[in-house]
């Protein structure tokens, strides 16, 4: 099949503004998109720049809005996709180039959340346990990749940018529910703020973009009845 | 820094609940400019019988009639959504359905709506 892919395409260096590449390629419908990027970048214009490591959905790596919807270009076929294919960066971001996104907020926001297992207690002989029931309490939340996706489709973070973000608060959850973790108190008095889960308005636009299908919105909907019931 | 436009919001390719939620607020917003208007005219009564008589005549032209079965429509929408999001609320784990709670909101307000709108249009056209 041939497709165009119409690329959003910027240099900072270069250009004013963003300006839209359009690339015609022949390709097979059970290509992924990554394909046709990669086939773009190798043989018809070596400056185009995107993010991409595993190409496997794991890494979430090569995050991107996908005919206006965030995607993996990794987990998408072209022939789910249509012959014209927009593609843009991220949106909330800062654009590096092309479809290169500086995540280094979101990141900085993911760490201020703690994300790791906080103790006081005193460490036991061997490992703590845990019972399956208790383990399958955040089980949705430890498979998230932080590609990205749910925070940068999130209407409440394009339009303010101090927003801790779905993603932070999906591995806030991680840690919060888990029975061994002793960091309730600390975690909950980060949430619990007017830039924390509270300005989440509960539109799924996470839970829609999210390539792990995680119930995002769930997870902030579990720590906002945590903090209102200050039971977790 | 990012910039927000306003066509960001209806460009992206959200779900059902990315248009609940706009549909929520310009419901929303609809129904204040409607409240700020109606707490002038109600006001006007202090100046007296001819003053407030005069300006509830204004209701009665056409544009304003089709206003009023925009705003029920928006005053019902409104109420539905807003019970849904009551719902997922103070049940998250409602939230596993949270497609098909923005579907049936829609249903719900076809189906209170089109009557009253009928009925109401009846006295108009």
């Amino acid at each position: 099949m041939q497709v165009t892919l119409k690329i959003q395409r910027y240099n900072p260096e270069k250009d004013k503004a963003p300006w839209w590449g359009e690339y015609k390629i022949e390709a097979e419908p059970t290509d992924r998109l990554l394909d046709a990027l990669n086939y773009v970048k190798w043989h018809l214009d070596g400056t185009l720049t995107y993010r991409r490591s595993c190409a496997h959905g794991i890494c979430g790596s090569d995050a991107m809005q996908i005919n206006g919807a965030n995607r993996l270009a990794c987990k998408v076929l072209l022939r789910n996709l249509g012959q014209v294919i927009t593609v843009e960066p991220l949106r909330g971001y800062k654009v590096i180039k092309d479809l290169l996104v500086d995540m280094d907020a979101f990141l900085a926001r993911y760490r201020s959340m703690k994300p790791f297992l906080i103790t006081h207690s005193p460490q036991p002989e061997k490992e703590r346990l845990q019972s399956p029931e208790d383990r399958e309490r955040f089980d949705d939340t430890t498979k998230c990749i932080l590609c990205g996706c749910c925070t940068s489709g999130c209407p409440s973070f394009w339009a303010n940018g101090e927003y801790v973000g779905p993603a932070a608060i999906v591995n806030a959850h991680r840690f919060l529910f888990d029975s061994r973790d002793e960091g309730t108190v600390e975690r909950i008095e980060l949430l619990n703020t007017v830039d924390g889960v509270w300005r989440c308005r509960t539109i799924f636009n996470c839970v829609e973009a999210c390539p792990r299908e995680i119930n995002v919105t769930r997870a902030i909907g579990e720590v906002k009845k945590a903090i209102l019931m200050q039971k977790v | 820094m990012f910039k927000v436009r306003y066509r960001d919001y209806l460009t992206y390719r959200g779900g059902p609940g990315h248009w609940s939620w706009i549909l929520h607020r310009v419901t929303g917003i609809g129904v204040f400019l409607f409240l700020l208007i109606h707490i002038v005219d109600i006001s006007l009564i202090g100046w007296g019988p001819n003053i407030f008589n005069k300006l509830l005549f204004l209701y009665r032209y056409p544009a304003f009639r089709f206003g009023e079965v925009a705003l029920v429509g928006a005053v019902v929408y409104h109420a539905i959504n807003g019970i849904r999001i009551c719902i997922i609320d103070f049940w998250p784990e409602t939230m596993a359905a949270h497609r098909k709670m923005s579907y049936a909101v829609g249903i719900a307000f076809l189906v209170v709506f089109i009557p009253t709108a009928i009925y109401m249009l009846s006295f108009i056209l």
